[in-house]
């Protein structure tokens, strides 16, 4: 059972004109696998989320998630989206609590797992505020405890940890870490932080500007379990974290020049 | 060391507690309204001090009538039973307009909200018929229901249900579909969208056409009162008119503008409830 990425590509048409989002990209994420995709902005890495979601269909190729080839909005997933999923009208608790409600969870059941999930992310003392009451660090937090809170198998993460502090996106790494080394789970991490990627995934998807392509692929042969805190100041953090860096210079650069 | 620099969300005081500086905002808040209120009240005695000083000396009271000899008007009424007797008929057909408009309104606006291909075939007839004056159909609706409260009803009915029916299609429209995607991905059918998505997220907006329709439902009931009926504030306004009994009149419009303030401030306060989720404006 896996996630097959079978040329998939997608072009979006919009004002008469035809933008080439993502070039055919193939792979193959293994159950369990935890893979970060790594890029410029723009490369297409939200669109093939969407499209391994089932929330976008692709221009050409198609997802196969555990032998089911993916048409409709993916229910093996839980997705944490670049923008704001929360629903304004509920509160964190609620919030937290959706993936729970919708999956049939006992209440007295859903109450424990929201009690804990909250704790996870440091909001129990802000699960009566509304969203609208929350940072927006906050909010991409409740919005980890919502997707952790109902268990999928599959977590797909678009740049979870972007609008957190340095401290606080350090404890989110540590505790998905531990989440998934406890839970098994299989883990797509989108991120722009080239240390993040190294710091948490087994194999690390490069993508070149748009449009998008997979330039280069790197294993990550730092030492399971890991220290997020500690594990940067391994040499062989820092040789990735180079080479992952000459992999992305060249399109950082062209864009520079285009700019 | 760093996690317990992030455990400074734990602390109480970040959710919320009543500090010393909480405390003192609301006292200020409070002397704040204090002051409102007291500033409204004393432009309200200035205006009816205005009004008794010009009635007589500067305008003919024939016109203009006095603020005693209204409220004498008003005692009147409230004493000898025939407030509460038109009051209530007025009531009733707002309320029973408002109810039957605002059901319809809220179950066509509903389904045309929902169904994309119908909804575009029949929006010019829509915008036709919004842009005619409702009050318009009055005459029509006493031929057809005669002059008892029914014509009362439809008309107030027929506004409200406009107001409803706009506000609940665009309420509909206006989902956002990301919202729509994060619950079917959490597993939510189209039951569960309807309930957890599309209702709450159309709520703000129906609110607001149930809000602005209020004062239209007691506009189209007092309408077709004053067009023709026996009973009711519309009917006593337009009575007194006919008699050059401006007191009378003055003192029926005293009665509709308390009555309408009354069910706008109800409003106001279940509105601040209901969609308290908004960020604070
Ligand atoms: N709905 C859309 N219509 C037209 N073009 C789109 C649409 N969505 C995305 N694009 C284009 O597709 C390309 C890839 O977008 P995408 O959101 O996948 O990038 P990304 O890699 O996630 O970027 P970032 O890191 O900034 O989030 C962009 O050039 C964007 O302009
Ligand atoms: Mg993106």
């Amino acid at each position: 059972m896996a996630i097959l990425v079978e040329g998939v590509a997608k072009r979006y048409i919009s004002r008469g004109r035809e933008v080439e989002a993502l070039a055919p990209v193939t792979m193959t994420i293994e159950d369990g696998a935890f893979v970060a995709f790594l890029g410029p902005s723009g490369c297409g890495k939200s669109t093939l989320l969407n499209i391994i979601a089932g929330l976008l269909p692709a221009s050409a190729g198609r997802v196969v998630h555990d032998g089911a080839v993916v048409s409709g909005p993916n229910r093996r997933v839980g997705y944490m989206t670049q923008v704001d999923s929360l629903l304004p009208w509920r509160t964190a608790e609620a919030n937290v609590g959706l993936g729970l409600e919708l999956q049939g969870v006992p209440k007295d059941r859903a109450a424990a797992r929201i009690d804990e999930m909250l704790r996870l992310v440091k909001l129990e003392g802000f699960r009566r505020h509304f969203p609208a009451e929350l940072s927006g660090g906050m909010r991409k937090r409740v919005a980890l405890a919502q997707v952790l809170a109902y268990d999928p198998g599959t977590l797909l993460m678009d740049e979870p940890f972007g609008a957190l502090d340095a401290q606080l996106k350090l404890v989110m790494q540590h505790e998905l870490l531990r989440i998934w080394e406890n839970t098994g789970k299989t883990v797509i991490f989108v991120t722009h932080d080239i240390a993040e990627a190294v710091a948490l995934a087994d194999r690390v998807v490069v993508f070149s500007a748009r449009p998008g392509r997979v330039s280069a692929v790197h294993e990550i042969d730092l030492p399971r379990p890991r220290d997020v805190f500690r594990v940067r100041f391994q040499p062989r953090f820092q040789e990735l974290c180079e080479t992952l860096w000459a992999a992305l210079e060249p399109d950082m650069l062209r864009q520079e020049d285009a700019a | 060391m760093s996690v317990t620099r992030a455990g400074i969300a734990d602390d109480p005081l970040a959710a919320g507690e009543a500090t010393p500086a909480a405390r003192a905002q609301a006292a200020a808040e409070g002397r704040r309204r204090l002051a409102l209120l007291g500033a409204r009240v004393a432009i309200g005695v200035i205006l009816l001090a205005c009004w008794q000083f010009a009635s007589g000396r500067l305008v003919d009271p024939f016109f203009i009538s006095a603020p005693d000899a209204v409220f004498a008007r008003l005692w009147q009424w409230i004493t000898d039973g025939s407030l509460v007797f038109h009051l209530s008929y007025t009531l009733y057909a707002t309320a029973l307009g408002f109810t039957v408009g605002a059901l319809a309104g809220f179950a066509i606006g509903f389904l045309l909200g929902r169904s994309e291909a119908l909804a575009t075939v029949v929006d010019p007839y829509i915008t036709a018929i919004y842009c005619l004056p409702k009050i318009a159909l009055a005459p029509l609706f006493i031929m057809w229901f005669g002059i008892g409260i029914e014509s009362k009803v439809a008309v107030s009915a027929v506004i409200v249900f406009f107001l409803v029916f706009l506000n609940t299609f665009a309420g509909v429209r206006d989902v956002n579909p990301v919202h729509v995607n994060a619950v079917r991905i959490m597993g939510g059918g189209s039951w569960a969208l309807l309930r957890k998505v599309i209702l709450p997220s159309a709520a703000a907006w129906v609110f607001t056409g149930l809000k602005v329709s209020v004062p239209y439902a007691l506009i189209g009931a007092v309408v077709g009162e004053m067009m023709s009926s026996n009973r009711g504030i519309g009917f006593l306004i337009s009575q007194s008119t006919a008699m050059f009994d401006t007191a009378s009149t003055f003192a029926g419009l005293v009665v509709l503008a308390v009555v309408g303030a009354t069910i706008n401030a109800a409003l106001k306060r279940l509105e601040r409830h209901v969609l308290r989720w908004r960020a604070p404006a």
